[in-house]
């Protein structure tokens, strides 16, 4: 890749305000920045509201808010995510619910609300045909919904496994495998038999060279061969499963192991990470700095040698703990941040220019 | 309530005589221990169970304060009255609340309680640090309720 040699910069393209609280995560909608079509995204607060925004053109380097969701949560949204179609939005919020949103010529209508939680809702993810939705709180508990005709969503499964709150949940990008990770400082695999029974495949903790606190984020790279973890233990972790081994049941499942601890970077809890498309790996920590990590393919030789590397450190990219970051899923090489500052920042990837 | 007191007998320490400090907190960028210190207890912060201050409890002294000026941190110790203390997670709110306040956003504030002083010191420090479950805390009525009772009860 061209990473080897090039030298690189995060070029500050916009900072948005808007919010009034601390901006807890953001979530690109998948189905624009492409063909033409402007970018929108939606971020959520600790001002109980979520905001959509849009692209002022799809070459353009601004963004505008469009609609601000309130009065339907009534505390703290902590994420939100788009159905692979990006015609759905579901918001998960501590007051134990989580919110189905549909964009009506771009009105945003609230068409539906999963209740079951106990307490605070903290994740959602769509699976990738959107045909399911997955769900996670405080409670411990991980919960399965099946999309039905007319906006209806149906309980499929409740997992239970991990022994703290659950602060994230992640479908694999291209099976029907779902990850959680956890204040327990686990990550736990779960795949249903084939007969809709859904349980726990595999547990990734610390005896498995895991995380030695609070799970905060995953992600997967784009073959969903690899994925990445990010703790408040400060390190960052690269697993990987056998993909030549993948069967479509999960009899012959391939279990994921460790491959390589990213440490020493980040000095404050490490809240979010994602992986690129291209491989980029962008994480945002309670230093309020963002790192961008690439493999490393120029290992000197040494067969031990870093199998990823530090390709750069915007220090201070926000005032205060940066709680998001998210890759565009545009041509360009763009990414947003979300911090306890109340504001969402715009970056572009850029090398530098001699 | 009906519940009986965690710590019946406290003992009570006598109240430091201080100097009156009048130079304005935010005239220079340092931050002092003793300014945090005098501004915890400018509040009179309660012990949920005792009408004393957390200062006469020995709960915090001035020695539990420290700041890193260069990184714009500050760790916080307490030590609870007794290790089996229930309150220890309300006082680390209360101290958290009270200091949100008065410094710069960009400073990272550790709340903790002191090596020893709690039965279940790893697990009372990992949650006083969990940002997202002292948000989801802070807005829990309840909770809330007893945070604001704690850092106004002089007041009432």
């Amino acid at each position: 890749m061209e990473f080897v040699d090039g030298r690189f910069e995060l070029r500050e393209i916009q900072k948005l305000e808007g919010h009034t609280d601390r901006v807890w995560s953001l979530a690109w909608n998948p189905a624009t920045g492409v063909d033409g079509i402007p970018s929108v995204f939606a971020s959520c607060s600790g001002d109980k509201t979520v905001r959509i925004w849009e692209q002022s053109s799809s070459t353009s380097s601004s963004w505008l808010c469009k609609a601000v969701l309130e009065d339907t949560h009534t505390r703290t949204v902590r994420s939100c995510s788009w159905s692979p179609s990006g015609k759905l939005l579901a918001t998960a919020s501590f007051d134990a619910t989580t919110a189905i949103w549909e964009n009506v010529g771009g009105d945003f209508e609230c068409i539906s609300t999963l209740e079951g939680h106990e307490n605070e809702v903290k994740s959602i993810s769509w699976n990738a045909s959107g045909s399911l939705l997955a769900t996670c709180s405080r409670d411990k508990t991980v919960w399965i919904w099946e999309v039905q005709v007319g906006s209806e969503f149906d309980c499929v499964a409740v997992l239970t496994g991990h022994t703290q709150d659950v602060k994230m949940v992640q479908w694999h990008p291209t099976m029907d495998i779902l990850f959680s990770c956890s204040y327990d400082n686990t990550i736990k695999v779960w795949a249903d038999d084939g007969e809709d029974e859904w349980s726990c495949i595999q547990t990734l903790g610390e005896p498995n060279n895991g995380h030695s606190s609070t799970v905060w984020a995953l992600s997967f790279d784009a073959s969903g061969d690899k994925m990445v973890t990010c703790s408040d233990d400060l390190t960052l972790k690269i697993w990987g499963t056998d993909s030549t081994m993948q069967p479509a049941d999960t009899d012959g499942f391939a279990p994921w192991r460790h491959l390589y601890t990213i440490s020493g970077y980040h000095d404050r809890t490490i809240f979010s990470v994602h992986w690129s498309r291209e491989g980029i790996i962008a994480s945002g920590a309670a230093d309020d700095a963002i790192r961008i990590f690439v493999e490393n393919e120029e290992k000197d030789g040494l067969v031990d040698g870093p199998l990823y590397k530090l390709l750069l450190k915007e220090e201070k990219a926000h005032d205060m703990d940066i709680n998001s970051v998210q890759w565009s899923p545009g041509e360009k090489r763009l990414l947003a941040s979300a911090s306890d500052d109340g504001t969402i920042k715009m970056w572009e990837l850029a090398s530098v220019s001699c | 309530m009906t519940l009986g007191l965690i710590n019946a007998n406290p003992v009570v320490h006598a109240k430091k005589e201080r100097v009156a400090r009048t130079e304005d907190l935010h005239g220079d960028d340092a931050v002092d221990p003793l300014e945090i210190y005098d501004i915890l207890l400018s509040v009179d912060i309660r012990d949920p169970e005792h009408p004393y201050s957390l200062e006469q409890l020995s709960v915090l002294s001035e020695e539990s304060i420290t700041v890193d000026d260069k990184l714009g941190r500050i760790l916080i110790t307490f030590t609870p009255t007794v290790q089996h203390c229930s309150m220890a997670t309300v006082i680390g709110l209360c101290l958290r609340v009270k200091l949100k306040h008065y410094f710069p956003p960009h400073y990272k504030v550790d709340i903790k309680v002191s090596p020893g002083s709690h039965a279940n010191e790893e697990s009372v420090n990992k949650q006083l640090n969990d940002k997202e479950r002292v948000a989801a805390a802070l807005e829990n009525p309840n909770l809330r309720q007893l945070v604001d009772e704690c850092l106004y009860s002089n007041e009432l």
